[in-house]
C-alpha cells in the first residue's frame, strides 16, 4: 500500500497504485496517475477516461473492452474504434492502466 | 505494453537447458492477501500464533488425506528427469523452479517431521524445519508454479509437482498467509457471481449490446438470453469473456453456433463465471462452493444440461470434480457437463452448421494445447478427443491450419506462463520468462509455415498471451478463441 501526492493532499493507493478511495479521484488526481504511468492526458486520453468513470458511475463495473472502442469510434472517428488504437494510447491496456487512471478500482480476473 | 525492467529471454535459446542461477527469480514475490479478503474465504486474517506448528500439522492431515501426496513426498529418486521440463525453470534459471527442487522445498520439512531419517540427523539428511525462511520460499516458488502438470508427463514415477503446490498453497492459506489475487477473485464469486465483479445490470448491458452489435454486422438476430427459464442450455463461460478481447469474440461464437442449430440456452446472472480459482488455492470446500452456484442455477432455470465455455482450468475442474464435489446431477437430461468444442463438433459432425472457410484465409492457425485440457481432462468419449475436437474444428472452419512442433504438443505443451493463479501484474517478470518456451514454439512456425494465429480455448492462456507475446514483438492480435474462427466461418442462413 502507497499513497500519491495530490496538489499537497496525500491520497492512498493499493499494491498496484489504484486509488483505494473512488471518492478521492479528481483531474488532478488523474493526471498524477497519469504522470506515474509516464503518459501525457490529451484529449483524446479524457474521452477515454471521461466513458469509463461514467460507465462506471452507472454499472458499477468497467465497461467490456468491444464497448469502450465502439464508443470510441463514436466520438473520434471509426478508425478510432479498435483496440490497437486503445494500445496506442494506453500502451499498458486500455482496462488495466485507463482504469487506473479514472480512478476505477483494477479488473481482476482473467483479464 | 510498457517498458520491462528485465531481460527478455531469447526465443532461439528458449528451450535449451540453462545454468541454474540460484535465487535468480527470489525477487519476484506476490502481493499478500489483506486480513479483510482472508476472512471473507474462512481463513486466518494473518499469520497465527504458532503457524510453525499449525502449517507442520496441516501438511500431516493433507499427507493422510491424499495419499497422493504421502507417495509423491516419498517416492522420488532424485533422477532428474523432470528437472528441465518446467517453462518456469527455462526462462528464470532458478534451481527451485525445477519440479524436483521446488517439491524439496515441502519434502524437506516432511522429512523433518515425518520420517525418522530426517528427525535424526536433520540438515545432513536434507530436512528442515518449517521456520520463517522455508515460509519465504514456499511463498515465493509455490507462486511460480502454474500447476501444469507437464513435470509428471516426464516424471517415471508420475510425481505431479501441480499437486504438491496446491497443498503448499492449501497450508499457506491455513495459517494465514494467502494470495491477494486469487483470494479477493474468490470473494468476488461468492459476493457477486464472478471473477470480475459485473454486477446483473452490466451484464445485461452487455449481452444487449453485443445482440445489437451482432445484428449490425451480420443482419442475424442472434440472441444473447439472460436468465431464461426453461431453456435447454445453461451456457457457462469464464467472465473474462465478457469483458476482455479476444475472449468476447469467442463468446459471440458460442452463440452463433446456438443460434445456427436453433438449440435455445441462456447465460445465468447467478453463475456468471466458470472459472474455478478455488483450484488455484488448493481448497476443495472453495472449489465446490463456488460450482455451487452453477448448480443452483441450473435448477432454478430448469435447463436441461450445462455447457461450458473456453476455459482450462475450469474443465478439469467440471470434468473431474462436478461430480464428486457437486453431484449428482439426477436432474438434468445430461448428466455430464459438456465442453462447447464437444458440442459445436458433434453439430459439425452432423452436418448441422455450414462454413464459409474462406473467411477465415487470412490466417494461417496453429492451435496452443491448455495444460489442463491436455493434461489434465479429456473431452468427448474417445480417448485423445481433447487434442482431436479442438483440431477438427479448426480445421472445418480455416482453410491453413499448422501444428506445433511435437515436442511442445498435446500431452507435451508447454504453459502460457500465466495458469494456475499467476496471472497477476507483480508476477509479469515470471510470466514474461515462463512463456518464452511455447512462445519459442510460436516464432518457429510463423517463420517456418506463415503462422499469423495461434487459437486457443482457455481465458487465461488469452489474456497472458496477448499481454506477453508483445514484449517478444510478436503482436497481440495473434492470439484468437477457437470460437472466434468459428464466428468467422458460421453461415447463419440469413443476410
Ligand atoms: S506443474 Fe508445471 S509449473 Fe509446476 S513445476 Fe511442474 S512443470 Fe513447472
Ligand atoms: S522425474 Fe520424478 S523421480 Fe525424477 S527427480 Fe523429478 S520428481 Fe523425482
Amino acid at each position: 500500500m502507497g499513497a500519491i501526492d495530490v496538489a499537497g493532499k496525500s491520497i492512498e493507493v493499493d499494491e498496484d497504485g489504484y486509488l483505494l478511495n473512488l471518492g478521492d479521484w479528481s483531474k488532478d488526481a488523474a493526471e498524477v496517475l497519469a504522470k506515474g504511468e509516464g503518459i501525457p492526458l490529451t484529449e483524446a486520453h479524457w474521452e477515454v477516461v471521461n466513458f469509463l468513470r461514467d460507465y462506471y458511475d452507472e454499472y458499477k463495473i468497467a465497461p467490456m473492452i468491444r464497448i469502450l472502442t465502439k464508443e470510441i469510434g463514436k466520438k473520434l472517428g471509426k478508425e478510432k474504434g479498435n483496440t490497437k488504437y486503445l494500445y496506442e494510447l494506453y500502451p499498458g491496456g486500455p482496462a488495466k492502466q485507463a482504469c487506473k487512471i479514472a480512478g476505477l478500482p483494477k479488473p481482476t480476473g482473467c483479464v | 505494453m510498457a517498458k520491462p525492467i528485465f531481460d527478455i529471454p531469447n526465443l532461439d535459446e528458449a528451450l535449451k537447458t540453462p545454468a541454474v542461477k540460484k535465487g535468480a527469480s527470489a525477487h519476484l514475490k506476490i502481493h499478500p492477501a489483506q486480513p479483510p479478503l482472508m476472512e471473507k474465504l474462512g481463513f486466518p486474517p494473518a499469520l497465527v500464533e504458532g503457524w510453525q506448528k499449525k502449517a507442520v500439522e496441516k501438511l500431516g492431515e493433507l499427507k493422510e488425506k491424499y495419499k497422493s501426496l504421502k507417495l509423491f513426498m516419498e517416492v522420488c529418486v532424485k533422477c532428474g528427469s523432470c528437472a528441465d521440463k518446467c517453462h518456469y525453470y527455462l526462462g528464470t534459471s532458478d534451481p527451485n523452479n525445477m519440479p524436483v527442487g521446488r517439491q524439496e522445498l515441502m519434502r524437506k520439512v516432511y522429512r523433518k517431521n515425518f520420517t525418522v531419517g530426517g528427525a535424526l540427523f536433520g540438515k545432513l539428511a536434507n530436512a528442515e524445519e518449517m521456520d520463517e525462511e522455508t515460509l519465504k520460499e514456499w511463498s515465493t516458488y509455490f507462486y511460480q508454479c502454474s500447476q501444469c502438470r507437464r513435470c509428471s508427463v516426464f516424471c517415471p514415477f508420475g510425481i505431479d509437482t501441480a499437486e504438491i503446490t496446491m497443498a503448499a498453497r492449501e497450508i499457506m492459506d491455513s495459517i494465514g498467509a494467502g494470495h491477494k489475487y486469487s483470494v479477493e477473485i474468490i470473494g468476488k464469486v461468492h459476493d457477486v457471481g464472478n471473477n470480475l465483479g459485473i454486477p446483473k445490470p452490466a451484464l445485461q448491458s452487455t449481452l444487449d449490446f453485443l445482440e445489437e452489435d451482432v445484428k449490425e454486422a451480420t443482419g442475424a438476430d442472434v440472441k444473447f438470453p439472460l436468465d431464461q427459464e426453461g431453456a435447454d442450455v445453461l451456457f457457462i463461460t469464464p467472465s473474462a469473456d465478457f469483458f476482455s478481447s479476444p475472449h468476447v469474440d469467442s463468446l459471440v461464437g458460442y452463440a452463433k453456433v446456438f443460434h445456427a442449430a436453433g438449440i435455445g440456452f441462456t447465460f445465468s446472472s447467478h453463475a456468471s463465471e466458470f472459472a474455478n480459482f478455488g483450484m488455484f488455492v488448493g481448497n476443495y470446500d472453495q472449489m465446490k462452493k463456488i460450482s455451487e452456484r452453477i448448480v443452483q442455477a441450473a435448477r432454478d432455470l430448469k435447463v436441461k444440461r450445462i455447457i461450458v465455455g473456453e476455459c482450462g482450468h475450469a474443465w478439469r475442474v467440471a470434468y473431474s470434480f462436478w461430480e464428486t464435489l457437486n453431484g449428482p446431477f439426477d436432474f438434468l437430461d445430461v448428466k455430464k457437463p459438456m465442453h462447447v468444442c464437444e458440442f459445436t463438433h458433434d453439430l459439425i459432425k452432423k452436418g448441422a452448421l455450414t462454413f464459409d472457410k474462406t473467411a477465415n484465409d487470412e490466417f494461417t492457425v496453429t492451435y496452443h494445447d491448455s495444460c489442463n485440457v491436455a493434461r489434465a481432462s479429456r473431452m468427448g468419449d474417445a480417448p485423445g478427443g481433447q487434442f482431436e475436437i479442438p483440431r477438427e474444428i479448426l480445421r472445418a472452419v480455416c482453410n491453413k491450419y499448422v501444428e506445433m512442433p511435437d515436442a511442445v504438443n498435446r500431452q507435451k505443451t508447454f504453459c502460457c506462463g500465466g495458469g494456475g493463479g499467476l496471472l497477476t501484474d507483480e508476477l509479469m517478470e515470471l510470466r514474461v520468462k515462463g512463456a518464452a518456451a511455447k512462445t519459442s514454439a510460436l516464432k518457429t512456425v510463423m517463420q517456418e509455415k506463415g503462422v499469423n494465429t495461434m487459437a486457443m480455448i482457455c481465458a487465461i492462456c488469452k489474456a497472458q498471451f496477448s499481454k506477453v507475446l508483445p514484449y517478444y514483438e510478436i503482436p497481440m492480435e495473434t492470439v484468437a478463441g477457437i470460437h472466434q474462427l468459428v464466428s468467422n466461418a458460421i453461415r447463419l442462413g440469413e443476410k
